[in-house]
């Protein structure tokens, strides 16, 4: 396959989401501009302007009317998809890591990270349907865990709010009193910060990487382990396949070594692994950087991937791909 | 002369061109093969609206030459299926930083590099089956790289494993020796069961000379790219011999040139080696050029 490299970033890309349809994808950076491609061709479609930090995450609303982003310029904005226009601010004391919305998008859950004296917290907000009726009071507030938060996310009908972080341990909370429901267990669990999680379509298991150089794949409602996928790399990007059973890590040597070694040492190649046998299926290489986000488009047909070399590249998968075998 | 257009849309903006061949046998030949004489077929486009035409000429029946316009519009087909939605979402305007964007900024580009999904091995081996033989080689090896080491006999320099005086022998004791258990049950199978033919190389026995050999020495054979033709099989070896014993050194020549190719291949005895090899030298920077060292994958056949 020929990759699309879309080069619109000026800093290390964070985030890669694509809406439900598979036609648009956002890229989050550091450079505070969130950007909308279409994920067919890569052309840029327009950027968001507003933001005045580097923006961790951003969700789309399943019409691709709204966007959500989280910046670490302590705030959470709303914007158009179609126009750019910002619709809201959410204003907290501290840099906001994580944003999702919840099925149905009448909710979205944000995480804060710890700042000053502040520890972390996860805030669920509710998002009015007409942005003029949206408030910015929190309807839940969450603290305990130590650390940064570096994802969470909606369990299965809202029910419950899956989160990790820095602290390695996965956590269900329940979505509507704010009670640790599950924890993972310190034994199977991850060792290091967990720097990335992504729910499969139906949401039924998720799976975390994280910087112990792993990958694991978790059953939602129970959060019992399933699989575990070993790599010789830190984990900093997931994402599974929708179409097929695999399981996509993204990461490479630490950023700030990468100028001293030769790019083929830095195993900065996206790897697939079989989701059930958990083994190697091949990698695709190309970023000459740490890989920091990973996106599947819906329809299981290309995949993208941003690095730490401000660079998106747009993978359409090969006809041969759809019947690799191990 | 006629000219027929057979236009699609009508429009042929081509004047006639009356072309004339004044060849005394341009008659008497008629209905031979006269293509030659043609004016070649002319592609123009697609254009931007998608409107290519081809020009051919050819003869008809009565021997004139006929122009032959054919104009069709070459549409691209989306092969994904699209939503209403984001058909429409393709016709937004843009908005921010893509407004003001250059023609010439060339933010998305596709890459000219060909990207394929790198298989970790070929498809059909086994992971872990590499361990065992490389450890029993590793006595053999253990008096220090030479060159030309016999695998069988463990004799160096004296001739190659295929040349041991002592294969028969050795190929006994071998097999005694460091044959996994596991091997040695379906080795088994394969040997009892049906009255079928069995290839020599599968009869117990047999196996361990043959194709298991030519196995390890794949299995441990580093491939080195980005030579300098200066580089010869033992410029090579001193590199690779640091990292562990070294069974095989091979520097591919050009037949016709007799200059260096600029790959070579390596055989490491043990494994590990072979890693260690890799990791240290890949990307190490080697007569002015920066060596590029991995697994030599393992032919298929």
């Amino acid at each position: 396959m020929r990759p699309i490299l879309m080069k619109g970033h000026e800093r290390p890309l964070t985030f890669l989401k694509y809406n439900r349809d598979g036609d648009l994808l956002f890229s989050c950076a550091k450079d505070h501009t969130p950007t909308v491609w279409f994920a067919d061709n890569g052309e840029r479609l327009g950027t968001y302007r507003g933001h005045n930090g580097a923006v961790w995450t951003c969700d789309v609303s399943r019409d691709s009317m709204r966007l959500i982003t989280g910046s670490a310029d302590q705030t959470v904005k709303l914007w158009n998809v179609e126009t750019g226009a910002q619709l809201f601010t959410f204003n907290f004391d501290s840099p906001a890591r994580s944003v999702d919305f919840s099925v149905g998008d009448k909710l979205a859950v944000i995480t804060t990270d710890p700042f000053m004296e502040l520890t972390s917290a996860i805030h669920v907000k509710r998002i009015a349907r007409d942005p003029s009726q949206q408030t910015a009071e929190s309807a839940l507030v969450i603290k305990g865990p130590q650390g940064r938060i570096n994802r969470a996310i909606w369990g299965p009908l809202n029910r419950t709010i899956i989160s990790a972080g820095e602290d390695a341990i996965v956590r269900i909370w329940d979505s509507e009193t704010g009670k640790l429901l599950k924890e993972s267990d310190k034994e199977t669990g991850h060792k290091k910060t967990v720097t990335s999680l992504s729910k499969a379509v139906d949401g039924s298991h998720f799976v975390t990487g994280s910087l112990d150089k792993s990958a694991k794949l978790w059953d939602s409602r129970t959060l019992t382990l399933i699989k575990t996928y070993l790599t010789e790399r830190p984990v900093n990007a997931v994402t599974m396949s929708p179409l097929l059973d695999h399981v996509v890590l993204g990461g490479g040597q630490d950023a700030s070594h990468v100028t001293t070694t030769d790019h083929r040492a830095g195993k900065f190649e996206a790897k697939f692994y079989d989701k059930i046998l958990q083994e190697e299926i091949g990698g695709v290489k190309g970023h000459f950087g740490p890989i920091n986000a990973l996106a599947f488009n819906p329809d299981g047909k290309s995949f993208s991937s941003g690095g730490e070399d401000g660079y998106v590249r747009l993978h359409h998968f090969d006809p041969d791909y759809f019947n690799v075998k191990i | 002369m006629a000219l027929v257009d057979r236009s699609g849309s009508g429009w042929n903006s081509n004047p006639p061109k009356a072309e004339k061949i004044r060849w005394g046998e341009l008659d008497e030949d008629d209905g031979e093969d006269l293509d030659f004489l043609l004016p070649p077929r002319q592609v123009i486009g697609p254009e931007e609206n998608g409107i290519k035409k081809v020009i051919e000429y050819k003869f008809n029946e009565d021997g004139n030459k006929v122009k032959i316009t054919t104009t069709t519009r070459v549409r691209k087909l989306a092969k994904a299926r699209l939503s209403k939605r984001a058909v429409e979402r393709r016709s937004w305007a843009k908005f921010g930083d893509a407004v003001h964007e250059d023609v010439g900024s060339r933010l998305t580009m596709v890459s000219t590099e060909e990207i394929l999904l790198e298989r970790p091995r070929a498809p059909g081996t086994k992971a872990e089956e590499t361990k065992i033989a490389g450890d029993s080689l590793a006595q053999l090896g253990k008096g220090g790289a030479v060159l030309m080491v016999c695998r069988t006999c463990g004799k160096k320099g004296d001739h190659w494993t295929s040349r041991c005086p002592y294969k028969d022998l050795a190929a006994q004791t071998d097999a005694f020796v460091d044959k996994p258990p596991a091997a040695e049950t379906t080795v088994a199978t394969t040997g009892t069961g049906k009255a079928a033919y069995v290839p020599p190389g599968m009869r117990p026995g047999a196996e361990r000379v043959g194709s298991d050999m030519r196995r390890r020495n794949e299995e441990n054979s580093v491939r080195v790219t980005n030579l300098s033709e200066d580089t010869r099989e033992p410029d090579l070896h001193e590199l690779f011999r640091t990292f562990g014993p070294v069974s095989r050194v091979y520097v591919a020549i050009d037949q016709k040139t007799g200059m260096s190719r600029g790959f070579g291949f390596v055989n490491f005895v043990n494994k590990e080696d072979a890693e260690r090899a890799i990791n240290k030298l890949n990307g190490y920077g080697y007569d002015n050029l920066i060596l590029r060292v991995e697994w030599a994958t393992p032919r298929t056949n």
